[in-house]
């Protein structure tokens, strides 16, 4: 699926652009390679980065607030159908990291998006205020009618997350955690975004709820191809669900597959703690 | 028997509770009831000075209004505790002020309201000043609500927040000063508060709610009118309205929110 985004992007490569492997895909902008010769020639490439554009780079990104400054000449790039793992302890900036990915924060340095790159966004749920008198439906209609989209858009993403009418008719704060969090990746899901982010997809709900939200992005991954960047906490997750890792910390950050960082060593100097994140998950 | 400035004055209030009950909606969901009565107070010694030289009560009141939604604006930026704070210093003090400048016998209606018949020219002032505020609830709707869920979601799909918030803020002072003319300095915040709140009370989603408040609102003002009409002339309307929109919250008491109907999850 990977290969199948890296498709579209090796298509639309200019002859001006760095890509020069293999020359006889290149071909002029509009016309599509043969998708199996593609195919196979990136399964046998020795580095599948190198011949990608990503959808996200990001160069000596500064942020802080006054004095204080949380990231500091951060560099990493995501390429379609990453699954970017955003990890580190707490007030390490993650949150605001992925706000200021989406524009919200001001920021030095560069964060660039592709052209294609279409974001959803999913917040952590405590930054949602659900004494609200508001109906699911509600929600999603009013993001529905801000991006023009037709109404029945509404129904149909919350279908994908397993929302059923009944819950659409619901009031936002009597959902159980895990239909909160299916309702967020819903009102994300509006406007057929290729990239989400999703911060603390799991926080506070049990392993069940768990489980049935992070196979809900798999699936969603594999019909859509998208690229997912996630802060989580859950190492595990993170080990089974992240081809690449970013790690945030006081200390220097550090960025590669997880097998590199996701070692005892690494995680020790970025929680300042050892840490056994293969057994996190099944402890409690 | 009724003559065009009394239907003129009837027409202008019945549209002003809607406006007023819509306005309330969002300003409980925003948590900024209280910032009504803030406004319509400040506007007191505004009225004193009108009163007091003889100009009309309404520029008086617009003037001082227009300084209290700034200081209003300025405040909300800072701490919580300085909105608190403010609400405490600028009730009392601006009463105080506005009472003494007050000439005595102004006073009353000064505090009051005074329901008196319209000119044409008031009547189409009154009247595009309400269906201005009707429609930016109508056309902003969307974007209030993700505004108040989510500020971060409203911003990433593209809701300019800051200047929503100075547009609600100017709209919110704007049904203050319209209800100021009638309802008096006291009670010019009441229609926008207590039908808003009594929607809340019977409605869990966003049409209910909003249509709930409004009909508290014709309701109040429809009955009010009325009843002073017919029943008490001796009393001006302002009062009589306020306490029957009481009535009707406290009736609401009565139902049951439907939320309790689940008992998952935090009520709200």
């Amino acid at each position: 699926m990977i290969l199948v985004t890296g498709e579209r992007d090796f298509g639309g490569q200019t002859e001006s652009s760095p890509v020069t492997w293999p020359p006889q895909f290149v071909l002029p902008n509009g016309v599509s390679p043969d998708r199996n010769a593609i195919m196979q020639a990136l399964a046998y490439a020795p580095n599948r980065a190198d011949y990608m554009t990503p959808i996200l780079s990001v160069r000596d990104l500064t942020i802080g607030f006054g004095n204080h400054t949380l990231i500091q000449q951060l560099n990493f790039t995501v390429d379609p159908g990453d699954n970017l793992a955003i990890i580190g302890p707490n007030g390490a900036g993650k949150t605001v990291l992925l706000r200021a990915l989406l524009n919200l924060l001001p920021h030095e340095g560069f964060i660039e998006w592709a052209p294609d790159a279409k974001l959803g966004y999913v917040p952590q749920k405590i930054a949602a205020d659900r004494h609200l008198p508001l109906h699911v439906d509600d929600l999603l209609a009013a993001k529905a009618r801000l991006l023009k989209l037709p109404a029945q858009n509404v129904r149909l993403v919350a279908d994908r997350v397993g929302l059923t009418q009944e819950l659409l008719e619901t009031s936002v704060g009597i959902l159980s955690g895990g239909e909160f969090q299916k309702a967020l990746i819903a009102f994300a899901l509006l406007g057929d975004p290729n990239v989400l982010l999703f911060d603390e997809p799991t926080a506070s709900l049990d392993e069940l709820a768990e489980e049935h939200i992070y196979e809900l992005l798999r699936d969603l991954q594999r019909e859509r191809h998208l690229t997912i960047l996630l802060v989580s906490h859950d190492l595990s997750v993170v080990y089974q669900f992240a081809t690449k890792v970013l790690c945030l910390s006081r200390g220097k950050p550090c960025f590669g597959p997880p097998t590199e960082i996701l070692t005892p060593e690494t995680l020790e100097a970025v929680y300042s703690t050892p840490v056994k994140f293969y057994e996190h998950h099944h402890d409690h | 028997m009724v003559h065009s400035g009394q239907t003129y004055a009837v027409v202008l209030a019945l549209l002003f509770a809607v406006a007023a009950g819509l306005v309330g909606s969002f300003a409980l969901m925003k948590r900024m009831l209280l910032a009504s009565d803030v406004i319509s107070h400040v506007a007191l010694p505004g009225l004193g000075l009108a009163f007091l030289y003889g100009f009309n009560p309404l520029i008086g009141g617009a003037a001082t209004l227009l300084l209290g939604t700034l200081l209003i604006w300025q405040l909300q930026k800072k701490t919580r505790l300085a909105t608190e704070a403010m609400i405490g210093v600028v009730f009392a003090g601006s009463v105080a002020i506005g009472a003494v400048l007050t000439p005595k016998e102004d006073l009353v209606e000064a505090l009051f309201g005074r329901f008196e018949d319209l000119s044409l020219t008031a009547f189409l002032v009154g009247v595009t000043a309400v269906l201005l505020i009707i429609l930016f609830v109508f056309r902003f709707k969307d974007e209030l609500i993700l505004g108040l869920f989510a500020p971060e979601l409203a911003a990433a799909t593209g809701v300019k927040l800051e200047i929503l918030e100075l547009y609600f803020l100017l709209v919110f002072s704007l049904s203050v000063l319209v209800g100021l003319r009638f309802l008096g300095a006291l009670l010019a915040g009441s229609l926008i508060i207590i039908p808003a709140t009594t929607g809340r009370r019977l409605a869990n989603d966003l049409s209910h709610f909003l249509f709930i408040s409004c009909l508290a609102s014709v309701i109040a003002v429809g009955s009010g009118l009325a009843v002073t009409r017919y029943l008490l002339p001796r009393f001006s309307p302002g009062p009589i309205i306020v306490i029957i929109s009481a009535a009707l919250f406290v009736l609401s008491l009565f139902r049951k929110p439907a939320e309790i109907r689940r008992r998952t999850g935090p009520l709200s």
